[in-house]
């Protein structure tokens, strides 16, 4: 006989789990009662929230599946962004929580919430389980739904008297999934394909735009062969980042609201745009209508329902993208160099790069491009969200796929560090740092003592400019200087690492950068690094909300 | 934009009518009508649901649709031969004398049933397409319609073909 808390922390192993992140409470008892003797590795988190984005750190920097715990009512609440947050980036995390004993359910019973009705829009499919003899089966079921297809989350709700209750329990057989309603598509239409390569060898002026698709499906060496063999430049979305060398000389690097001039222009420019793994967001597209106006689109997806959501598409290739790669480079039977073009990309590069402002004082470009110079190709930047994610996004040169992890789609100020924990945990002999703004670090700044309990050694790099400094961007160029509400007053943020017991240092001079950097590395624990930068620097180029993006302000004159 | 019949294949399990019509709210779909039963698989139900918008929408309906774990087949009937049914309830006043009188020869003309007879009322059961109970409660009411219920529309495709689980 085997109570359910068991049969879950068995099951949780058998799906490969070796961390968790946690926080305990009143209806997860049971859980933790059976972690207490296990080998399953649990973190204790400050909040629940850094707990869901902790799992989503992790699985982003491993590939593997995150996992979370929170109890039921405000810890199962307090998911909800990270779980959102990974939704909308399509990460694969599996959150459990506890809930009210099933007999209560319904009654507002205390510390009860209706969890898989709060989720239900922000998870790919969830569960409450009410019978101890289904908890193995939707545990399998969970892990299979979130990392097949487009990853994405996955809750399970479990009453307490679920995991309380004795049964006779034998493992299920490890015998192939089948959900009926769900089968995702994973070879690609062979005749798509070829008619795909058909117009990547026809086009004058190829582009692939590359997105987190690549990522996930560990696409990037066939990507990199397919745009070295056709000769075709390559820009990344956001979320793309790394999936192609940021060294590499056909890398164009981020398009879209504050992508580089020349991977705009060459979108704008190019007759044929081959879409990998990635969506059309709007931060990408701009004005949908002139976005790539000229150009015959493939579009590669693992989802049909990306398919022709946002813009038509001329081509499309549903299925899984390394699948679909391979199957495009086993089909050349020649290849391109696309020489006219590709020196026309590169004379864009050349007289448009990207560039700030260098008068001495301490530029928060600066401490990024001082990482990227500091850090291996194996080092992983996770972001908060703002200005501090898009300096990182475009200054730091990203060599490999998974060195990069930034809340994309939900954009959630606060993800940074707790993901940076989470990717720590991931890869435990990289370099982690978390690029943040002295808004996004305040709003999970409790985690510190997280990282201080565990002696995690994930470094917190802050531009600490003293203010919310995208929103005052926008409120300085839409909003005639209008700062409503976002100057904030200045933060010790050494002072505050101190009382956790972390180390830090504040930097107030460009000198002190590389040196700061080198200690921090050097530092066994967690580190916080106070860059005091300029106030007002502005992220440019930048393509005004709902213009072209070949119309971007800030970027050089044509 | 016109409206479009979708026949929903999913299994009966709790919460799956929330993920669906959810879906719909939150995508700013419209459900013009909504139909829900047990099928002739057991552990299945369908849910018949009329909805509009141009093509480009209803493709996306049916590709959102088709991505919740609990849903087994989404068909768009609408350009299919098919038969579609509503069922309407009627409480219409009808005072003894020649208000009922005319009522029973409405009911007639559209072979709808008494299916309850009052004091001062009759009750209509009405089957037919959107169109036909439409018309009928346009002329009733001018007896005084005190109460309709209509159970939205189902559908089904005329001849062999059939709206089954091929997912």
């Amino acid at each position: 006989m085997k109570n359910g808390a068991r049969i879950l922390i068995e099951s949780l192993k058998r799906e490969g789990v070796s961390t968790i992140f946690g926080y305990p409470g009143g209806s997860v008892l049971p859980i933790y009662d059976e972690l207490y003797d296990s080998d399953l590795q649990h973190i204790l988190v400050r909040h629940e929230q850094a707990a869901a984005h902790a799992a989503d750190g992790y699985a982003r920097a491993s590939g593997r599946i995150g996992v979370c715990l929170a109890t039921s009512g405000p810890g199962a609440c307090n998911l909800v962004t990270g779980i959102a947050t990974a939704y909308m980036d399509s990460v694969p995390v599996v959150a459990i929580t506890g809930q009210v004993p099933t007999g209560m359910l319904g009654n507002d019973a205390f510390q009860e919430s209706d969890i898989t009705g709060i989720t239900l829009p922000v998870t790919k499919h969830n569960y409450l389980v009410k019978r101890t003899e289904d908890l193995a089966r939707v545990i399998r079921e969970a892990f299979f739904i979130a990392g097949t297809g487009r990853p994405g989350p996955v809750l399970v709700d479990l009453p307490k008297d679920v995991n309380t209750r004795e049964i006779d329990f034998k493992p299920p057989l490890d015998e192939e999934m089948q959900i009926r309603g769900y089968r995702p598509t994973f070879k690609g239409h062979p005749k798509q394909i070829a008619r795909a390569v058909e117009l990547l060898l026809e086009a004058e002026r190829p582009v692939i735009y590359a997105g987190g698709g690549v990522i996930s499906s560990g696409a990037s060496p066939e990507l990199i062969a397919l745009a070295e063999r056709l000769s075709i430049p390559v820009t990344t979305t956001l979320m793309g980042l790394g999936c192609f060398p940021g060294d590499h000389p056909l890398n164009l690097g981020m398009l879209g609201m504050h992508g580089t001039e020349y991977a705009n222009f060459a979108v704008t420019e190019s007759d044929c745009l081959l879409a990998v793994g990635a969506r059309f967001d709007d931060r990408v597209t701009g004005k949908v209508d002139t976005f790539a106006p000229h150009a015959s689109i493939i579009h590669i997806d693992i989802d049909p329902a990306e398919i022709g959501k946002n813009k038509p598409v001329d081509v499309p290739i549903v299925g899984d993208v390394r699948s679909i790669l391979a199957d495009m480079l086993a089909m050349l039977k020649k290849d391109a160099s696309h020489e006219v073009w590709v020196e026309r990309v590169r004379t864009w590069k050349k007289k448009h790069p990207l560039r700030f402002r260098d008068d001495g004082s301490l530029r928060p470009q600066m401490v990024v491009k001082a990482l990227s110079d500091a850090l291996s190709p194996d080092g992983v930047i996770v972001s908060e969200v703002g200005q501090n994610q898009m300096w990182a996004a475009q200054y730091y040169v990203f060599k490999k796929p998974r060195t990069w992890i930034s809340s994309g789609g939900l954009g959630t100020m606060g993800y940074g560090f707790p993901a940076a924990i989470g990717a720590k945990y991931a890869c435990p002999d990289s370099q982690v740092f978390d690029i943040a703004g002295d808004g996004s670090i305040q709003m999970n700044i409790q985690e510190l003592g997280t990282a201080a309990q565990y002696k995690i050694p994930v470094r917190i790099a802050i531009l600490n400019n003293q203010y919310l400094g995208m929103v005052r961007q926008w409120q300085e160029l839409f909003y005639d200087r209008r700062y409503a509400y976002t100057e904030l007053p200045p933060v010790d943020f050494v002072r505050v690492a101190e009382a956790y017991g972390v180390d830090g240092i504040r930097v107030e001079e460009k000198e002190e950068i590389a040196p700061s950097i080198r200690a921090a590395m050097e530092a066994e624990g967690p580190f916080v690094l106070d860059f005091r930068v300029t106030r007002e620097e502005n992220v440019f180029p930048m393509v005004p909300a709902g213009a072209a993006i070949n119309e971007m302000i800030g970027g050089h004159k044509q | 934009m016109k409206p479009h019949t979708l026949s929903v294949l999913v299994e009966n399990k709790a919460g799956v009518l929330s993920r669906v019509t959810g879906l719909f709210s939150r995508r700013g779909f419209n459900i013009e009508s909504l139909a829900v039963g047990t099928c002739e698989e057991p552990g299945l139900s369908r849910i018949t649901i009329v909805c509009i918008g141009d093509d480009a929408q209803i493709e996306q309906v049916i590709k959102q649709l088709n991505k919740l774990i609990e849903v087994i087949k989404v068909s768009d009937i609408t350009e299919n031969d098919r038969v579609e049914r509503e069922l309407a309830l009627v409480k219409v006043n009808a005072e003894p004398g020649s208000g009922r009188a005319e009522v029973m020869q409405v009911a007639q003309i559209f072979r709808a049933n008494v299916v309850d007879v009052g004091a001062k009322t009759v009750i209509l059961q009405v089957i037919g397409d959107t169109d036909k109970i439409d018309a009928l409660e346009k002329l009733l009411r001018q007896y005084g319609v005190i109460e309709l219920v209509r159970t939205g529309k189902i559908g089904i495709l005329r001849g062999s073909k059939t709206v089954k689980s091929g997912k």
